[in-house]
């Protein structure tokens, strides 16, 4: 037996699987047919509960190659149907199994389309799911309690105690992640808040050496000569709780560093910029956004993970508006009119997704060599 | 980027008749494309030799050819329009063969037409393997090792580099058509000759076999600004080995981790750019090695497609329609999704289902065909079901089939079980890939196979046989409630964890030993009811706009019953022989009428082929199996003022008298008069009562009786079983041992109704009539005389409008039968009437109170929508207030012909007999019978000869009739070929005959002058078993070498009318608009 309390009373029941516990966190939902591992090993996903909108999950098991972080940070994933049997010749784990391991709360057999509905037509809302016998009340209870995201600093918590430097390069079938680490790349530093292996992997595969920072490293670090620009990592969570890591984007883009901003990082890279964040009401979670290319005229299908955006109306004139979301006509990225600066709401990095707005880090990597 | 402004007028190539490999998903986007055109102002010149269809409908294109599609008639129409281009994305392999004939000899420069939607370098680099191979390895994708031959000699050359199995494909042919796999040597030989002969260019393609890895397939747009998306992936059940039409295939992909689904998209998009799809769709077939992922690019089909059609009904995103806009120069982010109204066409579709397809086979009319499964495709129809798991989806699916099962039945008997026999069935059935291997895999699950087993026996992903196997294991956990009360808490779980895992009540009736409305009953006593959800092509993330519904066993419905007047119509099920598009086409009206009177249309279908499954046809469209059971859960939720029946052929038919009984309005004609027609003994009485005749029919329950009617009545008779639709088990006999026979196979076919026996008419005329009725008057829709005489199913009949030699006294006594039968029956609607004239006497053969096959081309025939019509009528109009009193008369001829599958089912007989075969249609139009028919025979490929050897044999009733034709053609200059008997008969009226072997009479015989091409056509008509078989392998090299042949005199003599007709005459090419407007 499993149980999830909506904030606004709603309850649903099924069945568990996964970490028997409680659970309790903003429900959003993720509209990608594909790539469940790599959702749930997303830092982005940092105390939300997931809704899968596709409703076979386990399908394809776990595997050693599919980690976007070396564990889970949702707090509960919900899903129509579990499949306990993978077939894919790459499986080595249930996903049963693996969220036991990394004690992450499941929940299956459930009307997940009703309560992806209910999100849609309320808004994104808390939820608390337990795999044990709590009451709707007790729930409820335990509900009210929790903090909400607006306003909290999450990225503090899970970002690097230690740096680190990156050296796999994006997957093959053949290959797996190969090491494509060269010594005369430019090097370039990475504030982690969160970051998805992918990025890393990317900005190695585009030529780049990559060396990651805690959150907290002071920004004089990063402004170090050695560094020949930095990218801000996507990450959990509000931006605007973020005051300290724009002061330090502040400095970054004072000093001109090329920057490269994404998801997360984009919307500190637009509140440095002066812009405001609003906060959508259900986000995007997904793999299939159109997004317009300005510049092309042409589109991106994206892969997009967040709850928060920039106000394109608040930003300051000194950038240009590079990608809108079709959809909903958000902004999905900017460059800077004068300075190195290239950002996308949008995960370039995809995984999981289509990749085709993965040119971004070789743009990024064009500003990084004409400066070295 | 937007729009092009100068393209105006645009033509527009349908795919003609429905043919294996070729369906009514052309008509589904045609349709949508003629509509997209048209709501942007073009000027639309459609072809199409296919009455049946929704686009040939005088107000979908602005000029309707309905013509021959071939270069020749393409060209006058070029001539005639001057269209600014030409979309042949639409119609098939046949539209896109057409493109590039008219391309490379030139026509379309000359006339300055534009081909759009695929440019004609695109068309060969994805059509031509070698080619498209070597684009593949240009772009480092890897394709199946491959090489071209012409030689058979060349061919044994070959295999040895290439090894065992191979695949064997003919060029440029339709569906597969020729395509095999030989394991050794000896098969490889034969093959190879066939499949040399099936191709145009006499050309097959070697190719190293992937059996057994995993097949996928991705439904790909590309717009000209470069954006490419993926619309819809698609996995097959069945491994490859067995092409995709005859596969069972699931939407999403469900076996492909993230990382290789994106390798595959990305490969997708690398294929679209390199070939050069630049406005359109396409469709790509990968194949996948299950254990280590490795991918090859199958094929691709740079065209809307049968896949894309699935893939349009499965996600809700209109291929057909965006492609068309495309090629017009919209781009995809200018075009508005429909759905969502706020979104637009540049996204990637997601979906919280799962689709499954189950192709729909037609082997019970082929006894002699094999049923294994392989490259070439022999299914002729297909379904689809939605549900939230694989397994509700694929059990709704089973049950759409209309196959007689309503779920994973059990195929070996009870107490076989345990049995070695059983066991050795069960694993051939496992091993060799059939539209049985389900069941077989069922009964291997039930015998105690593990998953791991039966994957090795069919290469099946485990991830299907897994949910197979919980489907099977379920079973148990029903059987336990037998005996007991099923309104307990815990037969309530069981029964509803069972209904979301898609088991039918019916099936669940059955394992539990006790009736179907039992289970309904226990449902409703535990309010155990299915929820509708919407297909939005988005996974709610954004509001839907359009009532596209499935159901599905959850808490929440989306289906927001209105309080308007409605009705629902009862759709057709999958296509079959017997019972195809042409019924599809009647419940599009029935939408279309519906819609005009201000009723809220609620169409209720299962096959994703046709236009009546277009979410923008009605007003609602409920994607659901038509069984009692769905269909009553949602005419329980709607409430709807009255079900139509009449229009979807024998599928909704069958369930009339039981919706009546459960309270349902039947609108139109009640299922007691129906009835009544139906059961031969009530509709004797009304004969007898009318005064009119009938061929002496009687029925009989057993062999004993069959032979004693036989014996009091005289042969032939003609044998049937009642309530069946094309003819099915129909056979004629003319001796007790046939009679026998056929009455020891019959027991099986339709349990609690008798076999009919009717006195069979010999060498008669079959009339067909179909008329509309208010209930107070009648009008004569039309009255067509069969070319072949009566005793040939009248749907593979060829046949004229108006007749084209009955008497003026013979068609007003018909129509006067007609009048008193319709308004004797309480006809409300539509009736359909076959008469038999012999001796200048007509005798009623049958009436249906229904749409009959014919409705639609009647009805392109007088130019008059008789299905809408007949709408109107049921929900109370007349037909004075609608304006149809005076029967329509045409000063010029149409002819339909009918289109037979054998090219597809090799070794299968080719004779027509009582039992219907054909799956498809044409319509010749013209000024005269001869042209007319000339035409007909051109629509379905029969090339007339001009000149060269005519072949004839002949049964002896025939062999004074034959005399002046042989005359005739011999005066026309042909040659002329004859088997002995039949050369006696022609040499003793001074016909010169060179005399040829029957194959039983030695070398060289008839069938080598055939492989030989010494023959221009055939003339062959048999009687008696020994005859039949002995001309077998005439009829069978005749279709292989595709050479024009007839099985009846009459057939022969409209041939030679055709062919002087077409000596004499240049054909010339009308649209529809412009006979109509004649009248």
């Amino acid at each position: 037996m499993a149980i999830l309390v909506l904030e606004d009373g709603a309850v649903f029941k099924g069945k568990s699987f996964g970490y028997r516990g409680i659970a309790a966190g903003e429900v959003v939902f993720n509209t990608s047919m594909t790539g469940y591992q790599e959702e749930l090993t997303d830092p982005s996903y940092y105390g939300q509960i997931l809704v899968s909108t596709y409703t076979q999950i386990g399908n394809v098991g776990t595997n050693p190659q599919d980690y976007e972080s070396d564990r889970t940070y949702l707090s509960g994933f919900i899903v129509k149907e579990y499949r306990e049997r993978p077939s894919n010749f790459r499986s080595t784990e249930t996903l049963d199994s693996f969220m036991v391991r990394h004690r992450l709360v499941g929940m299956h057999g459930i009307d997940t389309r009703m309560l992806v509905r209910r999100i849609r037509i309320k808004g994104a809302m808390m939820g608390i799911m337990s795999s044990f016998d709590d009451t709707e009340d007790e729930l409820k209870k335990e509900l009210s309690k929790q903090p909400s995201l607006v306003g909290r600093d999450i990225v503090t918590e899970i970002t690097t105690k230690e740096p680190y430097d990156f050296k796999e390069s994006l997957w093959s079938l053949k290959g797996g992640y190969e090491e494509a680490y060269k010594k005369d790349f430019p090097l370039v530093a990475v504030y982690d808040f969160g970051i998805k292996k992918n990025i890393l992997r990317s900005l190695v595969s585009a030529g780049l050496r990559v060396r990651v920072f805690p959150c907290t490293t002071p920004v004089d670090e990063l402004l170090k000569d050695e560094y020949k620009g930095v990218v801000l990592s996507n990450g959990p969570g509000d931006p605007s709780a973020l005051s300290y890591i724009i002061e330090n984007t502040r400095e970054l883009i004072k000093n001109n560093k090329p920057i490269l901003g994404i998801c997360l990082g984009h919307q500190i890279l637009g509140l440095a910029l002066g812009g405001k964040a609003i906060k959508l009401k259900f986000g995007h979670h997904g793999a299939n956004q159109s997004v317009l290319n300005l510049k092309t005229r042409g589109i991106e299908i994206t892969v997009q993970n967040h709850g928060f955006a920039i106000d394109p109306e608040s930003l300051h004139d000194s950038v240009d508006i590079t990608h809108v979301n079709l959809n909903d006509k958000t902004l999905e990225g900017f460059v800077h009119k004068n300075k190195p600066i290239l950002s996308t709401q949008h995960h370039p990095e995809a995984s999981p997704g289509p990749r085709e707005a993965g040119y971004i880090f070789k743009e990024f990597a064009k500003l990084v060599y004409e400066r070295k | 980027m937007s729009r092009r402004r100068d393209i105006k007028k645009i033509m527009l190539i349908g795919s003609g008749p429905i043919v294996i490999g070729q369906a009514s998903e052309f008509d589904y986007s045609g349709t949508q494309s003629c509509k997209a055109l048209k709501a942007e102002g073009i000027e639309v010149v459609l072809v199409n030799s296919n009455p049946a269809t929704i686009m040939t409908d005088p107000e979908f294109a602005d000029k309707t050819y309905i013509e021959p599609i071939t270069p020749d008639i393409l060209k006058k129409i070029i001539e005639a329009e001057r269209p600014d281009a030409l979309l042949p994305t639409m119609g098939g392999q046949t539209a896109l063969n057409m493109a590039v004939a008219l391309s490379d000899s030139g026509v379309l420069k000359q006339y300055g037409v534009e081909l759009i939607g695929a440019r004609l370098d695109t068309i060969k680099k994805a059509e031509d393997r070698e080619l498209f191979k070597a684009s593949m390895l240009k772009i480092g994708l890897k394709v199946p090792f491959s090489k071209y031959t012409h030689t058979k000699e060349e061919a044994m050359r070959f295999v040895r580099e290439i090894g065992f199995p191979v695949i064997i494909r003919p060029s440029f042919t339709l569906g597969g058509t020729g395509a095999s796999i030989a394991y050794n040597i000896e098969e490889f030989e034969d093959k190879v000759e066939y499949g040399l002969s099936v191709s145009p260019t006499h050309e097959v393609l070697l190719e190293e076999s992937v059996l057994g890895w995993k097949e996928f397939e991705l439904e790909m747009m590309r717009d000209r600004n470069d954006n490419c998306i993926v619309v819809c992936s698609i996995e097959n059940f069945d491994p490859m080995g067995v092409h995709t039409g005859d596969s069972i295939t699931i939407a999403p992909a469900q076996t492909l981790t993230d990382k290789e689904y994106q390798n595959m998209r990305d490969a997708a998009i690398k294929i679209m750019r390199e070939i050069g799809i630049e406005s359109g769709g396409s469709n790509i077939q990968f194949a996948v090695n299950p254990l280590n992922g490795d991918m090859v690019i199958i094929e691709m089909n740079p065209r809307v497609s049968r896949s894309s059609a699935l893939a349009s009904k499965a996600t809700g995103y209109p291929i057909a329609k965006v492609a068309t806009k495309l090629a017009i120069g919209y781009t995809l982010d200018e075009i508005t999704n429909d759905i969502t109204k706020n979104t637009k066409a540049s996204f990637e579709p997601t979906i919280d289902y799962v689709v499954t397809k189950i192709p729909r086979f037609a082997f019970e009319k082929f006894p002699q065909a094999d049923d294994t499964l392989t490259t070439q495709m022999k299914s002729v129809g297909e379904v689809m079901a939605i549900g939230r798991t694989f397994r509700e989806s694929f059990q709704k699916a089973l049950r759409s089939l209309e196959s007689g099962v309503y779920g994973m039945v059990q195929r070996i008997r009870d107490e076989d079980f345990g049995t070695v026999k059983a066991r050795e069935k069960v694993i051939s059935g496992l091993k060799r890939p059939s539209p049985e291997q389900l069941f077989s895999i069922g009964d291997a699950f039930r015998m105690g196979f593990t998953v791991e087993d039966i994957q090795q026996y069919t290469s099946i992903d485990p991830w299907f046989l897994d949910n197979l196997q919980e489907i099977i294991g379920y079973e148990s956990k029903i059987r336990a409630l037998k005996g007991y009360s099923l309104s307990t808490v815990e037969a309530a779980h069981i029964l509803r964890d069972a209904k979301k895992m898609g088991f039918s009540d019916r099936y669940i009736a059955g394992l539990l030993g006790t009736a179907e409305p039992l289970i309904r009953k226990a449902r409703m006593n535990s309010d155990i009811k299915p929820v509708y959800k919407v297909v939005d092509t988005c996974g709610a993330e954004f509001e839907a706009y359009t009532p596209y519904l499935y159901s599905t066993y959850e808490d929440e419905n989306e289906s927001v019953v209105s309080q308007k007047k409605k009705v629902i119509i009862l759709g057709s099920g999958p296509n079959r022989i017997g019972q195809g598009i042409e019924f599809d086409y009647c419940c599009v009206h029935a939408s279309f009428a519906l819609r005009e009177e201000g009723y809220e249309s609620i169409m209720l279908n299962s096959n994703p082929e046709t236009v009546s499954t277009d979410y923008d046809t009605s007003d609602k469209l409920y994607f659901e199996p038509i069984t009692y059971e769905d269909v009553m859960n949602i005419i329980e939720l709607e409430k709807p003022n009255g079900v139509i029946v009449q229009f979807g052929g024998q599928t909704p038919l069958k369930l009339a008298k039981k919706l009546e009984a459960a309270g349902v309005q039947v609108l139109g004609t009640s299922p007691e008069s129906i009835d009544i027609a139906e059961d031969r003994k009530r509709f004797r009485e009304l004969l007898e009562r009318l005064g009119l005749k009938q061929p002496t029919s009687l029925t009989a329950t057993s062999v004993e009786e069959a032979i004693r009617i036989g014996n009091t009545i005289g042969f032939p008779l003609i044998l049937r079983p009642s309530y069946v639709l094309g003819g099915r088990a129909m056979e004629i006999v003319y001796d007790n041992e046939s009679l026998e026979e056929y009455m020891a196979r019959a027991v099986n076919i339709s349990e609690d109704k008798p076999v009919l026996v009717d006195k069979f008419l010999e060498s008669a005329t079959e009339i067909d009539v179909d008329a509309i009725s208010d209930g107070d008057t009648v009008v004569i829709g039309g009255v067509m005389e069969h070319i072949e005489e009566a005793g040939i199913h009248s749907g593979d009949s060829a046949c004229s409008l108006p007749p084209f030699s009955l008497s003026k006294d013979l068609i007003n006594e018909i129509t006067r039968q007609t009048k008193i039968l319709a308004k004797a029956l309480n006809v409300v609607g539509l009736i359909n009437i076959q008469y038999a004239v012999k001796d200048n006497e007509v005798y009623v053969i049958e009436a249906n109170p229904r749409a009959s096959r014919t409705i639609p081309f009647v009805s392109k025939s007088i130019g008059i929508p008789l299905a809408k019509l007949a709408t109107k009528l049921m929900v109370g109009k007349k037909l004075k207030d609608i304006g149809f009193t005076k029967e329509v008369l045409t000063d010029y001829i149409t002819v339909k012909e009918a289109v037979l599958p054998f090219m597809k089912l090799p070794g299968v007989d080719t004779i027509l007999g009582p039992e219907m075969k054909s799956t498809g249609e044409v319509m010749g139009i013209d000024k005269t019978f001869a042209l007319a028919f000339a035409k007909s025979q051109l629509a379905s490929n029969t090339v007339l000869p001009m000149n060269g050897n005519i072949f004839i044999s002949v049964k002896d009733n025939d062999k004074m009739l034959i005399v002046p034709i042989a005359k005739r053609l011999k005066e026309f200059g042909f040659n002329i070929i004859a088997t002995r008997g039949t050369a006696q008969i022609l040499t003793t009226s001074g016909i010169e005959v060179r005399i040829v072997n029957k194959v039983e009479e030695g070398r060289p015989h008839i069938v080598d002058l055939i492989k030989n091409r010494e023959i221009a056509m055939l003339i062959n008509t048999t009687f008696g078993k020994k005859s039949i078989k002995d001309s077998y392998s005439i009829r069978r090299s005749a279709i292989t070498y595709n050479i024009p042949y007839y099985t009846t005199i009459e057939g022969a003599d409209a041939a030679y009318r055709a062919i002087v007709a077409l000596k004499n005459g240049e054909i010339t090419v009308t649209p529809i608009q412009n006979l109509y407007r004649a009248l």
